[in-house]
């Protein structure tokens, strides 16, 4: 392409004449690119402090007996740990990071159409994650990540209330995102730029973005009859009154199941963007991953009772749910079958980037299949509140999202810095992830179906051997986590100039400069072809070329 | 593109848009091409965040209709005990406002401003009436559980509530007919084996009220909200700030007011006239 000079200012370029100036231009900027950047510490503080949970649930895991900590202490770790994880880390991550960064880039915008609510967001996020933390420093919450009633709501003597207003703020910082999605989406399109052009992203964003606003608001309002009711003690979720405990967790999976979709549909979007670029390969079956997005945010509102199969309801009603849980497995296979046959024939370059869409692929497939094994009522009442549902959603989160997420910021990360990355030490990292992240998960379901509940820190001497590994590999994890931060940070003064599109990827985000400038484009671009227009024969071309040590 | 096509409908005073921004109305913010795009965006966030403030109070309308469904005659008897013409005239003065600021949209589309402000002036006065009278009805429902007969009795320690019964949530909850001996007699049918009134607390008439409170609470705290936003559009319509091409601020509040108004058109008969 054109230039790879610098531009004059890039979104990064610091001009001001002291350190007050300095925090002020960063905390009060309404620039989409620097506040995905607020996002992104902010969030990987969060990942980091969740992670620490995770380690010492871990350990105590080590042994059968409970040495480490008090079962009540281990309620509030792992309590701890899922809070932080899924409230302040998975559902802000891909959104507020990547989505902040590229949304107006992809649609060829100068910014989303709400800046200033974009900061506003920002802050709520941070001030729920205050409240989430002084609950943690004043002796932590106990009722795991589920609140579920009427122990939160009657029984618990922990800091429930403080967690739920954390939980119920960063719920209007989603909203405040997702709302500004919707609209820029609509009447932020660049020229040309007609839906059908869109990038799958951008799709994926916009369907997350329905499912935010559809669902959030209905777990803030649970959460606030929650915290009401442990002031008031009425008796809403309490059966002894007249109350019914299960109406909770109605209103809690409305939007929890919905949430699981907040965290995979965004990590659906950057696999798409990540497979087409590192084959060479106009996308297979665009229509097919854009609609299937649409799909799973409608479906997924449909089946939150299969959270309650054995919550006292009724066998018809979990039939239903059953089914249509079922239903929702075939957009998700849609997907991973369409980027299957865009591999096939790609001229595939094993980039940090592809090699975790490809890990993403294999542990996405596992965990959306043992979904279907959940699905079945029968199955799931052998197995349910053990750890293979712990498995279960450890394999579509952390080998679904996380694995997404690690794989966008490593794609962008020369859009957004201007630097790459360290190749090598990606690599590695990515390999060391995948193989921990298996051992630390797989015999998780091997332990669940054996028959070891979740949420007990004391077990029988027979897990232990399964345990023990899970721990290990735990460990191996953690190393793949940290090597990233090391080789990233050190990026920034050491890395490459990247140049404005290190990837030859088609993205309008490509066009403009590494770090693009504050108002992302010289002149707002035309589109005029689609998405994912690499030539017919980029690949046969790039395999005709091929030879050792090739970038590409 | 905005230099091949007029921008407004309305005649614009600005000509065709030269160089530079400084040829844009000054509301006209960096990031957007056209006027008519930033309005178009700015109505459809509103629009999309008045479907989750719809979705906040769907989970209480849930849990409304899971408890009636389960205690209809409970149901029936407790919303005896509210104020219902309170209710009702409160129910006319919402309605009355929209009508006033859809008044003050149109008013400002035209360019009037003094009818504008007049409009922007009574819905605040309107929103105001309604929070006292809702303050009212619940200081009624406070003062009853202090034993008082109405709010003023209770400040002035005037006439005692004959027969004892508090309606807020809570420890002190009593309600009348339900206590005692009258409990079995309530409960008909699938509601029977829960309406059991307990030792000290209400029995399901209390989730009528905690419901009652909430929702209403949940409202009135919207109002709040409304009642600033409109304080801010007086503001900046009494500066000047809105005309013809640009009443955007104006129409978006609009459209949140209305929605608060909607709310509470569901609200009065679900709480009110259920009996
Ligand atoms: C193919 C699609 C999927 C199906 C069919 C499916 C099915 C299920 C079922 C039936 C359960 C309930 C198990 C039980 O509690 O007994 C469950 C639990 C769970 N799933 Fe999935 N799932 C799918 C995808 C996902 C995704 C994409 C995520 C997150 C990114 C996710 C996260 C979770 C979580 C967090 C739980 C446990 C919640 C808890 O009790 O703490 N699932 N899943
Ligand atoms: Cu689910």
């Amino acid at each position: 392409m054109a230039t790879t000079a610098l531009p004059q200012r890039g979104y990064l370029h610091d001009d001001t004449p002291n350190l007050g100036e300095w925090i002020r231009s960063w905390l009060f900027t309404v620039d989409h690119k620097r506040i995905a950047i607020l996002y992104l510490l902010a969030i990987n503080f969060f990942f980091l402090l969740g992670g620490l949970a995770a380690t010492f649930v871990r350990i105590e895991l080590i042994t059968p007996q409970g040495d480490l900590m008090s079962s009540d202490v281990y309620n509030r770790m792992f309590t701890l740990h899922g809070v932080i994880m899924i409230f302040f880390f998975l559902i802000p991550a891909i959104p507020a990071v990547l989505g902040n960064f590229l949304m107006p880039l992809m649609l060829g915008a100068r910014d989303l159409a709400f800046p200033r609510l974009n900061l506003l967001s920002w802050y709520l996020y941070m001030f729920g994650g205050v409240f989430a933390l002084s609950a943690a420093v004043l002796g932590g919450v106990d009722t795991g990540w589920t609140f579920y009633t009427p122990f939160s709501s009657t029984y618990s003597n922990s800091n429930v209330i403080l967690t739920i207003t954390g939980a119920f703020i960063m719920g209007f910082s989603s909203i405040a995102t997702a709302v500004n999605f919707i609209a820029t989406t609509h009447k932020m399109r660049a020229p040309g730029l007609t839906w059908f052009r869109l990038p799958l992203f951008v799709w994926a964003m916009y369907a997350t973005s329905l499912v935010i606003v559809l669902a959030t608001p209905v777990v803030g309002i649970a959460l606030l009859l929650v915290a009401i009711e442990r002031i008031w003690g009425v008796g809403i979720f309490d059966p002894a009154l007249g109350g019914d405990p299960v109406l909770f967790q109605h209103l809690f999976w409305f939007y929890s199941h919905p949430a699981v979709y907040i965290m995979i549909l965004p990590a659906f979007g950057v696999i798409s963007e990540l497979i087409s670029t590192f084959s060479r390969k106009r996308i297979f079956g665009y229509e097919f991953i854009a609609f299937s997005s649409m799909a799973i945010a409608i479906l997924g509102f449909l089946v939150w009772g299969h959270h309650m199969f054995v919550s006292s309801q009724s066998v018809y009603s979990s039939l239903v749910f059953s089914f249509i849980t079922m239903l929702i497995a075939i957009p998700s296979a849609i997907k991973v079958f369409n980027w299957t046959a865009t591999l096939y024939k790609g001229s595939i370059s094993y980039r940090t980037p592809m090699l975790y869409a490809l890990g993403f692929m294999g542990l996405f497939v596992i965990g959306g299949l043992t979904g279907i094994f959940l699905g079945v009522v029968a199955i799931d009442i052998h197995v349910t509140d053990t750890y293979f549902v712990v498995a279960h959603f450890h394999y579509v989160m952390v080998g679904g999202t996380i694995m997404a997420y690690l794989g966008g910021i490593h794609f962008w990360w020369p859009k957004m810095t201007g630097r790459m990355y360290n190749e090598i030490w990606g690599g590695i990292s990515a390999l060391i992830i995948f193989v921990g992240f298996n051992m630390t998960f797989f015999p998780q379901f091997v332990l669940g179906y054996l028959g070891m509940p979740r949420r007990y820190h004391v077990y029988p001497e027979e897990f232990q051997i399964l345990h023990v590994l899970s721990s290990a590999g735990a460990t191996v994890l953690a190393v793949g986590f940290v090597i990233p931060i090391i080789y990233l940070m050190l990026s920034l003064k050491t890395g490459r100039i990247a140049g404005d599109n290190p990837w030859e990827a088609t993205g309008l985000e490509w066009r403009t400069s590494s770090p693009p400038p504050t108002h992302n484009f010289e002149a707002i671009p035309v589109v005029t072809t689609e998405a994912y227009a690499y030539p017919p024969e980029a690949a046969a071309r790039d395999a005709a070329e091929w030879r050792p040590g090739s970038p590409l | 593109m905005a230099t091949t096509t007029p921008t407004t409908p309305t005649a614009t005073p600005a000509p065709a848009h030269e160089h530079g921004h400084e040829a844009h109305g000054r509301e006209l913010l960096h990031h957007f091409e056209s006027a008519q795009q930033q309005k178009e965006t700015a109505t459809l966030g509103m629009w999309i965040f008045l479907v989750t403030e719809i979705m906040l109070f769907g989970g209480i309308f849930m849990a409304y209709i899971v408890y009636r469904w389960a205690f209809p005659d409970v149901w029936a008897e407790a919303a005896h005990h509210l104020n219902t013409p309170l209710g009702a005239v409160n129910t006319v003065v919402l309605l009355v406002s929209s009508l006033t600021v859809a008044l003050a949209v149109n008013a400002a589309e035209e360019g009037n401003r003094r009818r504008l402000l007049t409009m922007l002036g009574i819905t605040l006065l309107l929103g105001a009436t309604f929070l006292v009278i809702k303050g009212y009805e619940y200081s009624e429902k406070f003062a009853h559980c202090a034993g008082a007969a109405n709010p003023v009795a209770w400040v002035t320690g005037g006439a005692r509530l004959g027969e004892s019964e508090c309606l807020v949530p809570g420890r002190n909850f009593i309600f009348p007919e339900a206590h005692g001996a009258e409990g079995a007699e309530a409960g008909h049918g699938t509601a029977d084996s829960y309406a059991q009134p307990q030792a000290g607390l209400g029995s399901p008439y209390q989730l009528f009220y905690f419901l009652y409170f909430v929702a209403t609470g949940l409202h009135a705290v919207h109002m709040v909200i409304g009642l600033t936003i409109v304080s801010i559009l007086t503001f900046i319509a009494w500066r000047g700030v809105i005309t013809p091409t640009y009443y955007t601020p104006i129409e978006v509040g609009g459209l949140y007011w209305h929605l608060i108004d909607i709310i509470w058109v569901f609200l009065f008969p679900l709480f009110y006239l259920v009996h």
